[in-house]
Order: C-alpha cells, then structure tokens, then sequence
C-alpha cells in the first residue's frame, strides 16, 4: 500500500465567528481517488480552499509530503505540487485557451511543450480552440480548461471543487473519464461533489462530511451500499 | 495655417504628455478597481525632483536618477498606503489615496515654501524649431514619438510577457490567481512601477513646456488625465491613449480664441459628459463587471 501524501488533522476553518469546519481529520494515500461529499454548507468547499492556501485555518494542521504546510501561502502550496481547480470553473474568459494553460504553469520555468501536447491529447476540443477566448468556451469544455490549466503546474495533488456543476450527464461522465484517466497516471485526487453516486463510484475512499464534520467514512464502494448515505445523498 | 499647424502641435504634445500619466490611472483601475488620486501628485514630484537635483548634477544624470525615484516613490506608496487595506472596502483605498495626494503636496509646499521653482531648460527639448511656418520647441515634435513608441512596449510586455499574461489575468481575478502560484502583490507593485516611471517620463516632456514648477502643477494635468482614462473607458490603455490625444487637441483648440481660453477645461468636462452619455463605459470600455 503506498503511503499518505496528505494529511489533515482536526482542522478548524472560521468565517468571521462562524465555524464551517469543526476539527476533521483524514488522510490522502498516494495514487487514490479519495472523495468528500455532502450537503451544501457542510464545509467542503471550505476545507479545499483552507488546504489551498486561501484560508488560513483556525486550528489543526495540514502536512503533504511528511512537510507541515499548514498556514502556507497558495504560491507555496502550487509550487509543492497541490493544486485547485475551484468551483465554477474560475477559468480566465479574456485570455486564449492557450494562454489559461499557460497561466496555469506560472512557477514552471522549464519548456511547455510536451505538457501543452498531452493536456491537448487528453481533450481534443481544447486544441481546437487553443486561440480562442475563454470565455467563449462551453460549460463543459471551460471544466476541461480548469482541469487542464491545473494540470499544467505538473501537481501530485489536484483537488476538485465539484467539477460536475452545472453539467449535462453526459459532460459529467466525460469528466469522470478525465478524472480516472488523470489518476491512472499517477497523480493523486481530493474530489469534493454533491454528486455523491458519480464521485463515490470512483472513489478509492470516502468521507462524508455533515455541517463541519466526519460522520463517516469508508472506501467508496461502502459508502455506496450504506443506506444512510443512499437516503441522504444518493436518492434511492 | 500656421495657426492650424501649431494648434494641432501642441494639442498632440499635450495629448501625449496627459497620455502618460493617464496610463497609470488605468492600469491601476484596472487591477484594483482604484482611482489612485496621489497619481497626479506623483507627477508633480517627478517635476520637482528635477528642479532639486538639477542644481547639484548634470541633468544626464539627474533626469535618470529621477526617474528611479519616482518609479520607487509609486511603489511605497502602494505599499504603505494600499496595501494593509488590500482587504478593506474600495471606498477606504480611495479614502488613503487622496490621503497621499494632500500628503504629497503638503510636503512640496514644506520643501518649496509654496513658492513657485524654475524648471531647468532641458537642452534640445527645450530648443526651438519651425515647422509650416509655426514655431515651437523640440519636445512637442518628439513628444508624440517618444510616447507611441512607449505604448507600443508596454502593449508588448502585456500581451506577450509572463508577467503581463499576470497583470491581464488579475485584473479579472485575484483568487483564481493565487491558486496558479501568482503573487498578487508583486503584480499590484510592478502595475504602479509601470504607472510611476511612465508619468515621470512624462513630466519631463510637460514640464519642458512650462517656465515654473508649483506643488500643486500634478493637480490639472493629473485630473486631465484621468478624465481621458474615463473618456477611453477606464482599464482599456488603447483607451487612454486615445482619450488623452482628443482631450489635448480639443483643450488647445478651446484654447486659440484667447477669450475663451479660459474655459478650455470646462469644455473638456462638457464633452466627457456627451461621451459618457452616449457610452458609458467609454470609448474603448468593457462592460463594467465587478469582480467576485
């Protein structure tokens, strides 16, 4: 079994007096799909961006790699190899698709050729529309974009702010596709969605998270035959 | 003609001299949703560094020198004055800069005793030079070159550069940016490095055209330019550019019936006024989104 990459322990995040994270603790192991879930405002989101560098956490500590990086600027975090793609997509609609890829690999100083080659092989509609605004993009493609420019950075870690928002079916399988395929490659996944069916059927583990904390856990296939979570969150 | 030709001279020259100082109002509108109202002041300063450092050295190296100054000056100013309220509502930001506006003529007037200081004759702009019949100086010949050819570079470094592929993409997002590994405030300082060293290059070109220097000369020239920021559509430097030519062509069209003369600023407000009613966001402006 490969080892933990990144570890959450008891992390507390506040907004003003408000605690949207109650102390959760959880491990990424190397090479998994691991996926939060659960209900809008129950913290998620919160614990994405506070591993991300954008909030810093009220308590608890965050270590990827063996290293503390708890409280560390987003610049640090890219440039250990954790990177976000955020909710609703965020992708820049004034620059080309090229140039959002190129954005995306910001610290890198080496060639990006061969990586602009394989993110373009990995979604053919994007090479299509390498001169193109971004903003002129699809719901969809603008996904593969934010997914894509992540990419970029050359990231152990990528974590995904409910990637299928907002998506037709379809689109979303698609996505799910990318996020199996990415993974196979070697790069680990924190996937957050209240999809929970498409996001627990690819998940290695699980955690549900219920107003700021844990209520349980287990690999994603458990998850899927718990009843609570079949109530709660997969309609069945 | 000779009338036609000198009219239209130094309206290019005033243009382009409002031009570079008008870019800096838009750039850093255009990142920090800020009107930095100490811009003007900025320029004011460039003008009397020069009139201080003339005095001790040779102005080949006293007009670099100040240039290096004032490009220092703009970015402590952002980061004393901007910075700790990067997170504050935009109406303190503004609040601080008008702060530094009146800070920054206060001192001028400690320094100068209010009085008015002559402003060296910098050699060759200064000279004069005929041209169909109308006489001038060099500097409203040069001025419209000297500033195409700086546009010209800035538009490079922003649509062909790492860290203008970082100014363009800031001025729509900040968060989005931190998470590509950009550090914000580095873009935010070199946006005010830019804005800074343009106008003081700038206040040589305009500072030539006038005999004396006072602490409150950034103030006019310095709301001219702003108001040609606004009239390009404020964030767009095309915009600003060409805001600031028509303002400096019109101003000293106002200006050639001496009766008038006087209302040459009232006039460029009135026709601010007519364009902004027509098109609001300016000539060259986006649609005004405000940033998430």
């Amino acid at each position: 079994m490969s080892g933990v990459i990144l570890s959450i322990k008891d992390l507390k995040v506040k907004y003003g007096g408000i605690e949207a994270v109650k102390g959760i603790s959880f491990d990424v192991r190397e090479g998994e799909i691991v996926t939060l879930i659960g209900a809008n405002g129950a913290g998620k989101s919160s614990t994405l961006r506070t591993i991300a560098g954008l909030v810093k956490p009220a308590g608890g500590s965050i270590s990827f790699n063996g290293e503390d990086i708890t409280g560390a600027n987003p610049t640090e975090i890219v440039k250990r190899g954790v990177t976000l793609v955020p909710e609703g997509r965020r992708i820049f609609a004034d620059l080309t698709v090229l140039e959002n890829l190129r954005i995306g690999a910001y610290l890198r100083h080496d060639s990006l050729k061969e990586d602009i080659e394989w993110v373009y092989s990995l979604f053919p509609r994007l090479e299509e529309r390498s001169w193109q605004a971004g903003g002129t993009l699809s719901g969809g493609e603008q996904q593969m974009l934010a997914v894509a420019r992540a990419l970029m950075s050359r990231p152990k870690l990528i974590m995904m702010d409910e990637p299928s928002l907002g998506l037709a079916p379809i689109v979303v399988r698609g996505i799910f596709d990318i996020i199996r395929e990415i993974n196979k490659r070697g790069t680990t996944i924190l996937l957050i969605e209240q999809n929970a069916n498409m996001a627990l059927q690819a998940a290695d583990s699980a955690y549900v998270l219920e107003t700021g904390r844990i209520t349980l856990s287990g690999s994603g296939e458990e998850l899927l035959k718990n009843e609570a979570v079949q109530a709660a969150y997969l309609g069945t | 003609m000779q009338l036609a030709v000198s009219t239209l001279l130094s309206g290019i020259a005033a243009g382009g001299q409002y031009a570079l100082i008008a870019i800096g109002y838009t750039l850093v509108y255009g990142i920090l949703r800020l009107i930095n109202f100490a811009h003007g002041d900025v320029f004011m300063v460039a003008g009397l560094v020069v009139v201080y450092m003339s005095a001790s050295m040779p102005l080949y190296i006293a007009l670099p020198l100040m240039i290096v100054f004032i490009v220092a000056l703009g970015f402590v100013i952002e980061r004393v004055a901007y910075k700790p309220l990067r997170s504050a509502p935009r109406m303190s930001v503004m609040i601080s800069a008008i702060g530094v506006s009146f800070l920054i003529q206060n001192f001028a007037t400690y320094y100068t005793g209010g009085l008015a200081r002559y402003y060296p004759e910098i050699p060759f702009l200064y000279d004069s030079v005929t041209i169909a019949g109308a006489t001038t100086r060099w500097v409203t010949i040069v001025t419209p070159f000297i500033v195409v050819a700086l546009v010209l570079l800035l538009l490079l470094l922003i649509n062909k550069t790492k860290i203008g592929l970082a100014m363009r993409a800031a001025a729509k997002d900040f968060e989005t940016c931190q998470l590509m590994g950009i550090k914000i405030n580095s873009v935010i300082s070199f946006t005010f490095i830019i804005g800074s060293g343009l106008a003081a290059i700038g206040s040589i070109l305009y500072f030539t055209n006038y005999p004396s220097i006072m602490p409150v000369s950034g103030t006019l020239p310095g709301l001219r330019a702003f108001v040609a920021a606004v009239f390009g559509g404020i964030g767009s430097i095309p915009g600003a550019v060409v805001g600031a030519f028509i303002i400096g062509i019109c101003e000293n069209i106002v200006k050639v019936n001496p009766t008038y003369s006087i209302f040459s600023d009232a006039v460029t407000f009135i026709i601010l006024i007519i364009v902004l009613g027509v098109k609001p966001t300016g000539l060259f402006g986006e649609k005004i989104t405000d940033k998430v």
